[in-house]
């Protein structure tokens, strides 16, 4: 029996080149040709939209309401049925698969964008921390990782020249990623806070990415290979790093159960682990074996732009399908200091 | 699995703070703890009962805290548990209640609790709103300074008396003091005190201008079973709609934007509503500014073009007339920018479950809740009522 009431499909996903700076870029023109890019892919015109959806941060564009501006590049003009929110795209994809669950919309466009460059990326996440007991301290989400890096380390679970590994083989899987920010061999560098070197470490980049979702014949019509998403399920554990074990993540393993995933192998995950250290802690929640590809684009120790790498992580499981290289993928999105939000996703494509 | 319609969302809890301009006494996570425990309180559950969490409010600026959900998941009883956090400017309140109710629509979670907030007092909601933006015209007369030249467009497209907006201020904060959970309560407040108060955009008065609150808001949502096992009656959702416009273009009509024609127009033919005047029995607007109560009248479709400002005029939306609107004191008197839309749509289920107290009106079996946000661009509505639908 269907888990939901509606097919709902990925049917075309596009992004930006990720690069350090686009000082030369608005957000709106960073964007503008990843939407005009995804909805050419499908012939679809952005009147045509049952329901549109983004996330960013306010934070990161630096002032109120940043997401009117974009929302003006989308040309939502006679006015359309649109919504935002205030995280990763990945859950703007969430609310927009909602929307189709109910029936008041047939296809939507989901995107999400975010410029670290103009700001100290690593200053700015630790805003989003308790603002009265630890945001006042200002310790950034390196530091934080590598107490999550460290836990794993005294836990067994993995060393220092593990996660070098991680690293390495993400950056040689970027070759083949022409939108990627770093790529290739990438030195594993000094120490940024130990255990964690520059290579176990996200590059701090600006991009944007856009998915159009569609429901069942809308989806067979409009791509010849659509990826089903056929679970899907987001968690959220306590914010206090004191309160959690660092070296798991429960909030992806209770989603990635009702998103189906331990319910048929997958050969594809794409996730969403801006440290290295937190693809070991992935790997473990989601039981991935060796025989599974893990971030065959890179993931997001080749290119995080923030609010969007969740989102980019569904779209590249959903190419894959498209292009016929994956049957069953899984992708994961997270937000939060160490892993504290998780969204898992399971696409499938029908097979021949 | 069912695959015809959605399934029905009733509103079974309803909590909100007593809204004030600084609440020293709670952190954030206490403030809006109180508002989702008088919720649960309201419908008789516990957090155990909720499957997950929606949660709104306007930029993160206002407080100093970037995606404020994060460090709220425990104070929200969401550990474990789905959390969205939804932000759609000054509609956030409404938006936020809307994608709550559709998860319940479409099946995907049984009981949500949804929860909208402001803490104003931790910030500066003006310094927030005006921070400057490079290859941008500086925008430092606040939210007023946006919205009273659209106001003086419609005062000369219809003739309206200068008079109007002070009828409007005068009314909802009389309304404003039968509802315990009002920010201003003005008790010695009189027209001519409004009339008489400074002008700060013209022709926007000081008193015609809403507050700077901190509160939150809550509401449980759940489906048909969950309803059935409800204490005290449900208010049902009979259409909820979302409209986008964008900010600036020459073709935008400030004064009555089409995002908000369509949008009512899309919850009218959801509720089987053709008459609203006529159909609704009372409508919490949005209305930061008094002016925008005659102005949302047309939008709505409660009066013809250029007629909205008569019906006020002739005390149609006082809160004994035949069409009360506000009957809660409405932003005019409680204005948590965040919360504000939810507030409006949870006082619109409070009177269609007969649980408005001093302010309820009469009888009301169907209500509408409205929010509106960015540049008068973004529109979130829902129409309630005492029925299941289609029953």
């Amino acid at each position: 029996m269907a888990r939901y009431a509606r097919e709902v499909a990925v049917i075309a996903f596009a992004q930006s080149d990720h690069l350090r700076r686009t000082d030369e870029l608005s957000e709106v023109e960073m964007v503008m040709p990843v939407l005009h890019r995804v909805l050419a892919a499908t012939g679809l015109k952005a009147g045509e939209i049952g329901f549109t959806c983004s996330g960013s941060s306010d934070y990161l564009a630096g002032r109120a309401f940043s997401f009117t501006m974009t929302l003006d590049g989308v040309g939502a003009w006679p006015p359309i049925s649109e919504s935002h929110v205030e995280m990763d795209g990945a859950w703007a994809l969430y609310e927009a698969w909602v929307k189709i669950q109910t029936g008041e919309a047939d296809t939507a466009l989901v995107y999400s964008y975010g410029k670290s460059s103009p700001g100290s990326v690593r200053d700015v996440l630790t805003r989003q921390l308790d603002p009265y007991y630890v945001a006042p301290l200002w310790p950034d989400s390196v530091a934080l990782a590598a107490l999550q890096a460290q836990a794993l380390i005294d836990a067994g679970e993995t060393d220092e020249a593990g996660l070098a590994a991680i690293g390495a083989r993400s950056r040689a899987s970027a070759g083949a990623n022409p939108h990627a920010q770093l790529s290739g061999a990438v030195a594993q560098g000094e120490y940024q806070v130990a255990p964690l070197r520059t290579g176990d470490c996200p590059p701090i980049g600006d991009g944007a990415a856009a998915v159009i979702l569609a429901a069942g014949d809308v989806a067979r019509r409009l791509c010849e290979r659509p990826a089903w998403i056929t679970g899907i399920d987001h968690r959220i554990e306590a914010h206090s790093l004191g309160l959690r074990d660092l070296t798991d993540s429960p909030s992806t393993r209770i989603a990635a159960e009702h998103a189906g995933v331990f319910e048929a192998p997958v050969d594809t995950a794409e996730l969403h682990a801006p440290f290295s250290s937190q693809e070991v802690v992935l790997r473990k929640a989601l039981g991935l074996g060796g025989d599974v590809a893990v971030n065959p684009s890179g993931g997001a120790l080749a290119a995080n732009p923030m609010m969007a790498a969740g989102l980019i992580r569904i779209g590249e499981a959903a190419a894959r399908i498209h292009r016929g290289e994956s049957d069953r993928a899984v992708a994961h999105a997270t937000s939060g200091p160490c892993l504290q939000q998780n969204l898992v996703a399971v696409l499938e494509g029908d097979r021949a | 699995m069912s695959t015809t319609g959605k399934e029905p969302v009733a509103i079974v809890g309803i909590g909100q703070t007593k809204h004030v301009a600084a609440r020293h006494d709670v952190s954030i996570a206490g403030l809006v703890r109180e508002a989702a425990a008088r919720a649960l309180a309201d419908a008789e559950l516990t957090w155990a009962d909720i499957d997950a969490v929606v949660i709104g409010k306007a930029p993160d600026f206002f407080e100093g805290v970037m995606m404020p959900e994060l460090y709220l998941a425990d104070a929200l009883g969401a550990v474990g548990k789905p959390m969205l956090r939804v932000h759609t400017a000054g509609s956030v309140g409404g938006s936020t209640a809307l994608v709550a109710s559709n998860l319940v629509a479409a099946r995907v979670h049984r009981t949500v609790l949804t929860l909208a907030f402001e803490k104003q007092s931790e910030s500066n909601a003006m310094w927030g709103l005006s921070l400057p933006v490079p290859f941008q015209q500086p925008l430092l007369a606040g939210a007023g300074g946006f919205f009273a030249p659209h106001v003086r467009a419609y005062m000369r497209r219809t003739g309206a008396p200068d008079t109007v907006g002070s009828l409007v201020a005068y009314k909802d904060r009389r309304n404003a003091l039968k509802n315990p959970y009002a920010h201003l309560h003005e008790h010695d407040i009189t027209l001519e005190k409004v009339q008489a108060s400074p002008m700060l955009w013209d022709p926007i008065r000081y008193s015609e201008t809403c507050p700077s609150s901190d509160g939150a808001c809550a509401m449980i949502l759940t489906d048909r079973a969950g309803a059935a096992r409800s204490p005290k009656p449900p208010a049902w959702v009979h259409g909820g709609a979302m409209r986008s416009e964008p900010t600036l273009f020459a073709g935008k009509d400030f004064v009555s934007p089409q995002a908000g024609k369509d949008c009512a127009a899309d919850v009218y033919r959801q509720a089987g509503i053709t008459d609203p005047r006529r159909e609704i029995d009372a409508v919490e607007m949005y209305v930061p500014f008094s002016w925008y109560e005659p102005m949302w009248l047309e939008n709505l479709g409660f009066a013809d073009e250029g007629e909205g400002w008569k019906l006020t005029e002739a005390g149609v939306t006082e809160l004994d007339g035949d069409l009360p609107v506000n009957p809660s004191g409405g932003v005019l008197s409680t204005n948590p920018i965040g919360a504000s839309g939810m507030i409006r749509f949870a006082e619109a289920a409070l009177q269609v479950r007969g649980q408005a107290g001093e302010h309820q009106v009469p009888d009301a079996r169907r209500a509408m809740g409205h929010a509106y946000g960015g540049g008068a661009q973004f529109f979130a509505m829902w129409l309630v009522g005492a029925e299941q639908p289609g029953s």
